[in-house]
Protein backbone atom coordinates (compact mmCIF):
# COMPACT_ATOMS: atom_id res chain seq x y z
CA UNK A 1 0.00 0.00 0.00
CA UNK A 2 1.13 3.68 -0.54
CA UNK A 3 1.25 5.89 2.38
CA UNK A 4 -1.56 7.79 0.78
CA UNK A 5 -3.84 4.76 1.16
CA UNK A 6 -2.47 3.86 4.62
CA UNK A 7 -3.11 7.65 6.10
CA UNK A 8 -6.08 7.44 4.60
CA UNK A 9 -7.54 3.71 6.00
CA UNK A 10 -5.80 4.45 9.25
CA UNK A 11 -7.33 8.24 9.39
CA UNK A 12 -11.07 6.36 9.17
CA UNK A 13 -9.94 3.27 11.59
CA UNK A 14 -9.28 6.08 14.10
CA UNK A 15 -12.65 7.64 13.65
CA UNK A 16 -14.61 4.61 13.53
CA UNK A 17 -12.46 3.46 17.10
CA UNK A 18 -13.21 6.60 18.56
CA UNK A 19 -16.70 6.26 17.58
CA UNK A 20 -17.78 2.30 18.33
CA UNK A 21 -14.75 1.13 20.24
CA UNK A 22 -13.82 3.28 22.71
CA UNK A 23 -17.04 4.83 22.49
CA UNK A 24 -15.49 8.25 23.76
CA UNK A 25 -16.58 10.12 20.55
CA UNK A 26 -13.86 12.80 20.52
CA UNK A 27 -14.32 13.59 17.35
CA UNK A 28 -17.89 14.81 17.98
CA UNK A 29 -16.25 17.47 21.24
CA UNK A 30 -15.09 20.70 20.63
CA UNK A 31 -12.75 20.23 23.32
CA UNK A 32 -11.30 17.55 21.35
CA UNK A 33 -11.00 19.72 18.36
CA UNK A 34 -9.39 22.66 20.62
CA UNK A 35 -6.75 20.77 21.54
CA UNK A 36 -6.04 18.96 17.79
CA UNK A 37 -5.89 22.34 16.29
CA UNK A 38 -2.98 23.61 19.19
CA UNK A 39 -1.37 19.91 18.34
CA UNK A 40 -1.49 20.26 14.25
CA UNK A 41 0.35 23.49 15.12
CA UNK A 42 2.90 22.63 16.53
CA UNK A 43 3.30 19.47 14.32
CA UNK A 44 3.97 22.21 11.41
CA UNK A 45 6.89 23.08 13.15
CA UNK A 46 8.41 19.93 13.57
CA UNK A 47 7.70 18.25 10.19
CA UNK A 48 9.30 21.71 8.72
CA UNK A 49 12.17 20.81 10.47
CA UNK A 50 12.43 16.99 10.41
CA UNK A 51 11.98 17.60 6.51
CA UNK A 52 13.50 20.74 5.70
CA UNK A 53 16.54 19.57 7.08
CA UNK A 54 16.22 16.16 5.44
CA UNK A 55 16.51 13.90 8.71
CA UNK A 56 13.27 12.34 6.81
CA UNK A 57 12.86 11.79 3.39
CA UNK A 58 9.96 10.36 1.28
CA UNK A 59 9.78 8.35 -1.84
CA UNK A 60 8.13 10.78 -4.17
CA UNK A 61 6.11 7.27 -5.74
CA UNK A 62 3.83 6.71 -2.34
CA UNK A 63 2.31 10.01 -2.03
CA UNK A 64 0.54 12.07 -3.66
CA UNK A 65 3.15 14.89 -4.19
CA UNK A 66 1.18 17.62 -2.12
CA UNK A 67 3.53 19.25 0.79
CA UNK A 68 2.62 21.12 3.20
CA UNK A 69 5.09 23.01 5.72
CA UNK A 70 7.97 21.07 3.48
CA UNK A 71 6.64 17.53 4.29
CA UNK A 72 3.92 15.52 2.57
CA UNK A 73 0.21 16.05 3.36
CA UNK A 74 -0.06 12.68 4.23
CA UNK A 75 1.91 13.38 7.95
CA UNK A 76 -0.96 15.29 8.80
CA UNK A 77 -3.17 12.32 8.44
CA UNK A 78 -0.83 10.17 10.26
CA UNK A 79 -0.38 12.22 13.28
CA UNK A 80 -4.28 13.06 13.25
CA UNK A 81 -5.23 9.24 13.93
CA UNK A 82 -2.40 8.68 16.10
CA UNK A 83 -3.65 11.38 18.56
CA UNK A 84 -6.89 10.72 18.32
CA UNK A 85 -6.64 6.58 19.59
CA UNK A 86 -4.57 7.84 22.13
CA UNK A 87 -6.82 10.36 23.58
CA UNK A 88 -9.90 8.68 22.67
CA UNK A 89 -8.59 5.70 25.22
CA UNK A 90 -7.42 8.00 27.83
CA UNK A 91 -10.91 9.29 28.11
CA UNK A 92 -12.17 5.49 27.95
CA UNK A 93 -9.57 4.84 31.18
CA UNK A 94 -10.90 7.83 32.68
CA UNK A 95 -14.12 6.79 32.16
CA UNK A 96 -13.63 3.15 33.25
CA UNK A 97 -12.06 4.90 36.66
CA UNK A 98 -8.58 4.25 35.90
CA UNK A 99 -6.67 7.43 37.37
CA UNK A 100 -9.75 9.59 37.05
CA UNK A 101 -7.99 12.44 38.71
CA UNK B 1 12.72 17.65 17.87
CA UNK B 2 11.64 15.54 20.44
CA UNK B 3 13.41 17.99 22.48
CA UNK B 4 11.32 20.82 21.03
CA UNK B 5 8.32 18.60 21.60
CA UNK B 6 9.52 18.09 25.38
CA UNK B 7 9.65 21.53 25.95
CA UNK B 8 6.71 22.90 23.95
CA UNK B 9 4.22 20.73 26.12
CA UNK B 10 5.60 19.28 29.17
CA UNK B 11 5.63 23.01 30.99
CA UNK B 12 1.86 22.04 31.31
CA UNK B 13 2.58 20.05 33.54
CA UNK B 14 3.97 22.24 35.79
CA UNK B 15 1.42 25.55 35.25
CA UNK B 16 -1.76 23.82 35.11
CA UNK B 17 -1.15 20.21 36.73
CA UNK B 18 -2.80 18.38 33.92
CA UNK B 19 -1.47 15.56 36.04
CA UNK B 20 -0.66 13.18 33.12
CA UNK B 21 2.93 11.99 34.25
CA UNK B 22 1.34 11.41 37.57
CA UNK B 23 -1.09 9.62 35.76
CA UNK B 24 1.16 7.25 34.16
CA UNK B 25 -0.85 4.07 34.21
CA UNK B 26 -3.14 5.58 32.31
CA UNK B 27 -1.26 7.28 30.04
CA UNK B 28 0.70 3.63 29.36
CA UNK B 29 -2.77 1.84 28.50
CA UNK B 30 -3.75 4.69 26.11
CA UNK B 31 -0.16 5.08 24.68
CA UNK B 32 1.36 1.64 23.92
CA UNK B 33 -1.66 0.19 22.34
CA UNK B 34 -1.63 3.15 20.07
CA UNK B 35 2.27 2.93 19.64
CA UNK B 36 2.16 -0.53 18.61
CA UNK B 37 0.14 0.12 15.87
CA UNK B 38 2.33 2.80 14.71
CA UNK B 39 5.48 1.20 15.14
CA UNK B 40 3.69 -1.66 13.22
CA UNK B 41 3.15 1.27 10.30
CA UNK B 42 6.44 2.77 10.87
CA UNK B 43 8.18 -1.30 10.35
CA UNK B 44 6.23 -1.81 7.29
CA UNK B 45 7.16 2.14 6.13
CA UNK B 46 10.80 1.49 6.79
CA UNK B 47 11.14 -1.59 5.48
CA UNK B 48 9.23 -1.04 2.00
CA UNK B 49 10.98 2.40 1.88
CA UNK B 50 8.44 4.65 2.03
CA UNK B 51 10.66 7.07 4.21
CA UNK B 52 14.38 7.43 4.86
CA UNK B 53 16.23 8.18 8.23
CA UNK B 54 19.23 10.44 7.31
CA UNK B 55 22.16 8.22 9.04
CA UNK B 56 24.05 11.60 10.06
CA UNK B 57 21.16 13.30 11.81
CA UNK B 58 20.29 10.42 14.09
CA UNK B 59 22.06 9.17 16.88
CA UNK B 60 23.09 5.63 15.28
CA UNK B 61 20.83 2.91 17.64
CA UNK B 62 18.98 1.18 16.17
CA UNK B 63 15.68 -1.65 16.81
CA UNK B 64 14.86 -3.95 14.14
CA UNK B 65 14.20 -2.78 10.04
CA UNK B 66 16.79 -0.07 11.28
CA UNK B 67 14.41 2.34 13.03
CA UNK B 68 16.06 4.58 14.76
CA UNK B 69 15.94 5.24 18.75
CA UNK B 70 14.45 8.60 18.46
CA UNK B 71 12.03 7.08 16.58
CA UNK B 72 10.51 4.94 19.34
CA UNK B 73 11.21 7.71 21.67
CA UNK B 74 9.03 9.80 19.24
CA UNK B 75 5.85 7.34 19.86
CA UNK B 76 6.13 7.92 23.56
CA UNK B 77 6.97 11.88 23.68
CA UNK B 78 4.03 13.31 20.97
CA UNK B 79 1.33 11.07 22.39
CA UNK B 80 2.43 11.93 26.01
CA UNK B 81 2.58 15.63 24.81
CA UNK B 82 -1.50 15.38 22.66
CA UNK B 83 -2.45 13.72 26.32
CA UNK B 84 -1.09 16.91 28.25
CA UNK B 85 -2.89 19.14 25.28
CA UNK B 86 -6.56 17.85 26.03
CA UNK B 87 -5.95 17.77 29.80
CA UNK B 88 -4.94 21.53 29.66
CA UNK B 89 -7.93 22.23 27.25
CA UNK B 90 -9.51 20.84 30.32
CA UNK B 91 -7.97 22.89 32.75
CA UNK B 92 -8.79 26.51 30.92
CA UNK B 93 -12.18 25.26 29.87
CA UNK B 94 -14.30 23.53 32.89
CA UNK B 95 -17.54 23.56 31.70
CA UNK B 96 -16.30 21.92 28.29
CA UNK B 97 -17.32 18.41 28.08
CA UNK B 98 -14.71 15.44 27.22
CA UNK B 99 -16.25 12.54 27.79
CA UNK B 100 -14.88 10.86 31.34
CA UNK B 101 -16.83 13.35 33.72
CA UNK B 102 -19.03 11.93 36.37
Amino acid sequence: MTYTALALTMTLVAILFDLFVTRSRMVTRKSFWNAYGIMLFFQLITNWWLTSRGILTYDEDVIIGARIAAAPVEDLFFGFSMITMTISLWIFWGRKGIQRR
Amino acid sequence: MLAFTVVGSFWLEVIFKVGVLRRIKRAALSILPVASIFLTWDYYAVSSGHWFFDKSQVIGIYGPSGIPLEEFLFFIIVPLAGLMTIEAVRAVKKTWSFGDEK
